[in-house]
């Protein structure tokens, strides 16, 4: 089990918030960390990996890693980081940035084969693309067979197709090493496919705390069909008006009458449903 | 026309190649402790640091000169201890020139540094290796080209200095009278030929010193996608 019980008060720029939370994580669990920008996830996975300081307690499996006595530091914790950024060696080849964290070359070979990295074992960091640095990121963090796997965003600055080949690699790595993960990430499907937990942050303190179903999933139990994306125009043709808004990657347009074209402004947030009717699934090949 | 004697020049190199050594052992704490620090002293330290930029070379010889004579407690000290005297010898000119050249090795090591990835040093961190292991495997070299730089600058500095030199370790043949020195004094004697020679040689050395770090830059910076 780990314990977290931890305060700091973070300087932001809209003033001093007291980031406040206190939770535990079963073993081989995968939490996800979700909050508007500022609310405190990543100052968090940083307390979390020894990175940053705080008051209060971590405890994991019996060994104190945070108490008023002592920090033990990032490089005693036994954890795997993955950056956004990636955060690569650059002056390393992909194999030597994966033996640098251990020198274990069995399980660098294993962890490049499993990603399909091992044609670009010897090529520097720079020379690849960045879903193959995020795989190469996965991979270093593994090398140490992490108790904890702590992923900052791991996947933003992707593409979706890429996206969803990284998803399939933490799960499967995650249920490999057996480790305990937590990954702070905003997009509701990928929290739905890798996580069984999440923990929603809102200025610094939890607000939520369930399973994705429970929370993503808001249109649970009844006959109702919802999307929430943005209104990016409002068209008048003939009679009707058209309103065209982004949901996810995708535009579509609902067709409204001209009281809601009044009500809504551009930009604003809303909510695409309809009731009693069976959404019909195909596939996509692109 | 006389031989050329090459002894200013041999010993030009010789005092800027010690200084380079030395002060790449001392600069790199300091530059490495600057780039990551938070402490509140930090601008007190780099104004010292950089001291040597803005003072005239007279006032950083007239106080090493001060500090390190035999009349000086620390020259005293030394004389009476190691019998080491640290003035008007080859000793002085390295000590001075350590102090002259200083802000040289630690300006560009210090940006290096600073323009290195954070996550990348904690990367390092996380994977179980301490500061030092950080900075010898992961810090340096990611910096090449400021490693590069300092080193050369360093160096290059240090064989063009003077007014120190002059001050600290005045112009005893084979000893302290260094190509610059040289230079002053066939110049003061109106030996405008051989002045003339020593600065040509000076001037494209320098040049071709320069020419050098930037082409390295130019080609490291391309290699690894920056440019």
């Amino acid at each position: 089990m780990f314990y977290i019980n931890i305060q700091k008060t973070l300087h932001g720029t809209l003033g001093n918030m007291e980031l406040d939370v206190a939770f535990s994580i079963k073993e081989h669990e995968f939490v996800a960390i979700s909050g508007s920008s500022g609310s405190g996830k990543t100052t968090l996975l940083r307390i979390l990996a020894g990175l940053e300081e705080a008051n209060g307690e971590i405890e994991v499996g019996g060994e104190i890693w945070l108490s008023n006595k002592t920090t033990l530091p990032a490089q005693k914790r036994g954890i795997g980081f993955v950056f956004q950024d990636y955060a690569l060696f650059a002056n390393m080849s992909v194999a030597e940035n994966l033996l640098f964290a251990a020198k274990d070359k069995k399980l660098a070979s294993h962890l490049l084969e499993l990603t399909e990295l091992k044609e670009l074992a010897h090529r520097l960091p720079n020379s690849l693309s960045g879903g193959q640095k995020q795989r190469v990121s996965l991979c270093r963090a593994f090398m140490r067979r992490p108790k904890l796997l702590l992923m900052d965003e791991p996947l933003s600055a992707l593409d979706p197709l890429m996206r969803t080949k990284l998803q399939q690699d933490i799960l499967t790595l995650h249920k490999e090493f057996g480790t305990t993960s937590i990954m702070v990430s905003h997009d509701p499907s990928e929290i739905y496919r890798l996580a069984n937990r999440i923990i929603e942050l809102k200025h610094g303190k939890i607000i939520h705390d369930a399973s994705p179903k429970e929370l993503l999933l808001k249109t649970q139990g009844s006959q109702k069909f919802s999307l929430t994306g943005e209104l990016l125009e409002i068209l008048k043709t003939d009679v009707i008006y058209i309103a065209i808004v982004a949901i996810g990657q995708q535009i579509v347009e609902v067709v409204i009458d001209e009281e809601e074209a009044l009500r809504f402004k551009v930009g604003e947030r809303v909510q695409v449903s309809t009731k009693a009717f069976s959404p019909s699934l195909s596939k996509v090949y692109i | 026309m006389n031989e050329l004697d090459f002894g200013p020049f041999l010993l030009s190199f010789k005092l800027a190649a010690i200084t380079t050594f030395i002060l790449f052992l001392i600069a790199l704490p300091v530059s490495w402790w600057l780039s990551q620090t938070k402490c509140r002293c930090k601008p007190l330290v780099e104004a010292i640091v950089s001291l040597p930029i803005v003072l005239p070379p007279s006032v950083l010889g007239f106080y090493i000169l001060y500090a390190l004579s035999y009349n000086s407690p620390i020259g005293a000290f030394f004389d009476a201890t190691f019998g080491i005297k640290l003035v008007f010898n080859f000793t002085g000119l390295v000590i001075a020139s350590c102090f002259y050249s200083f802000p040289f090795m630690v300006q560009p090591l210090q940006s290096g540094f600073e323009s290195l990835n954070k996550n990348m040093l904690e990367a390092s961190y996380i994977a179980g290796k301490n500061k030092l292991q950080t900075l010898a495997f992961v810090a340096l070299p990611n910096i090449k080209p400021a490693l590069i730089t300092a080193l050369i600058i360093t160096f290059a500095h240090t064989v063009g200095e003077f007014g120190v030199v002059l001050m600290v370790g005045g112009s005893i043949e084979g000893e302290t009278k260094v190509a610059s020195v040289a230079i002053y004094e066939f110049v003061e004697i109106m030996d405008y030929t051989h002045a003339h020679i020593y600065s040509a040689i000076m001037l494209t050395l320098s040049f071709l010193v320069l020419l050098g770090v930037y082409i390295f830059n130019l080609r490291y910076n391309k290699r690894i996608g920056v440019a």
